[in-house]
């Protein structure tokens, strides 16, 4: 759902509403950075940064720009990227290009509500290595098509529809 | 277009990631404008993702929230500052104002220097003026007390002429240095020679009447004292002053007798 209520209080600078935007994407904005970065202090700082961005930039979203989800998420991941690009940044264990959001699902026990863990968890298990691939390249670490395709090595043009298939899975799996 | 065929592409998808160019998302947006069903579709997924990532926290955050809300606070102090200053713009009105009384002020330092410099100037061409009238006194007193100390010589012999029948009012003087053989003749109270004419000096003897010219006094009208200095060698008994056409004459013109006086003996 497009939060627009709140988007106009924020605009106004309304801070009430920013906790609640807050309250409604930090988990999102936390797991994009986090699926990133790999580090939680990091994460946390980073995920600061966004948020005060959101509070600054408010006035340059515009819903024909897109959806105030995917801004929010485009910020996130941009910041995160900014940080893997900045000095003194380490990551802690692993190699950022053989991981994906796959490894953090399983790991995890449930820290949020609006989360079906159980149908997640079934979602990950029942999901192809590609889809797991295609859905972590796209989605959480903001690839175009073009770099998703070559670092998958499959088809520009099967790119698109083998991402809704994988996320019609999910939905399906989450009952959305 | 086929709106089943359009959410099959798999574009929404993309759409909700962020992955479209700024035109892209323009014509989806449209889309979502126009089709109802699109939008379902649009959320739906939205919500997919929503807990996708949303799964993929490790941690608890509605900690982190105050420390944003800090942060914000501390950023808020400086527009608040400015906004403070803003409000108030008298210290500005204050500013601009002590610089257009200065300026106004410097115009009419630069004015009155203006008319300073120009009273400066007159100044010193009166100054000028004045030093010019002064050296010329000077100069007039100097030949003053030349004379004077000329005619206090002892050693001078003061002539008295006196008015004959052409102007009863016409006096003159004779100082006659012998020794020096100069003659200075005093004519203030001769009437300024008429055009054409000049005054002539001679020197008399009287058994039988000789007169000598002694010469004209030239220049009339320049000579302040109208004190005339000429050589006298004669044995002079007697000195007159006659009216004369100009350039003199070789003996006086007797009816243009102005003055005359004999040599006390």
């Amino acid at each position: 759902m497009q939060p627009t209520e709140l988007i106009i209080a924020l605009r106004n600078k309304d801070k009430k509403a920013f906790e609640e935007i807050y309250k409604l994407y930090a988990d999102n904005v936390y797991g994009i950075v986090f699926n990133i970065l790999r580090n939680e202090d990091v994460s946390e700082e980073v995920t600061q940064d966004v948020f005060l961005k959101i509070w600054e930039k408010i006035d340059s979203y515009t819903e024909k720009k897109g959806r105030f989800f995917t801004w929010v998420l485009n910020i996130a991941r941009n910041a995160a990227i900014d940080k893997t690009r900045s000095k003194g940044y380490k990551k802690s264990g692993g190699n950022l290009s053989t991981e994906n959001f796959v490894d953090i699902l399983e790991d995890k026990t449930n820290f949020n509500a609006k989360v079906d863990s159980i149908g997640i968890k079934k979602f990950i298990n029942g999901l192809e290595p590609l889809c797991k691939k295609v859905i972590d390249l796209l989605f959480f670490k903001g690839y175009t098509q073009k770099e998703a395709s070559e670092e998958l090595e499959i088809p520009l043009g099967t790119i698109k529809t083998r991402n809704r298939i994988c996320i019609d899975k999910l939905k399906k799996v989450l009952a959305v | 277009m086929d709106i089943k065929e359009y959410i099959e592409s798999g574009i929404l998808e993309l759409y909700i990631y962020g992955s479209l160019s700024a035109k892209e998302n323009e014509e989806v947006y449209e889309m979502l404008q126009k089709h109802p069903e699109i939008l379902v579709e649009v959320e739906k997924i939205e919500a997919t993702l929503d807990q996708l990532s949303a799964a993929s926290t490790t941690k608890e955050l509605s900690k982190l929230y105050d420390t944003i809300a800090a942060k914000i606070e501390a950023n808020e102090q400086v527009p608040v500052r400015t906004l403070a200053r803003k409000r108030s713009n008298l210290p500005a009105y204050i500013g601009w104002a002590a610089s257009i009384a200065l300026l106004v002020g410097l115009l009419s330092q630069i004015n009155k220097n203006n008319k300073l410099r120009e009273e400066i100037v007159s100044t010193q061409i009166k100054n000028q003026v004045l030093e010019g009238e002064i050296s010329v006194k000077e100069e007039n007193l100097k030949s003053a007390e030349n004379l004077l100390s000329i005619l206090r010589n002892k050693d001078i012999i003061e002539v008295p002429l006196n008015a004959q029948a052409v102007d009863p009012s016409a006096y003159a003087t004779v100082y006659w240095d012998k020794e020096k053989d100069l003659a200075y003749i005093d004519v203030q109270g001769l009437p300024a020679p008429p055009p054409g004419k000049v005054y002539q000096v001679w020197s008399l003897k009287l058994q039988p009447l000789t007169p000598t010219s002694l010469g004209i006094l030239e220049a009339y009208k320049e000579n302040k004292n109208k004190v005339f200095t000429v050589e006298n060698t004669n044995d002079s008994e007697a000195f007159g002053i006659t009216l004369e056409p100009e350039g003199g004459s070789e003996s006086p013109t007797l009816e243009m007798l102005y003055t005359l006086g004999a040599v006390e003996s």
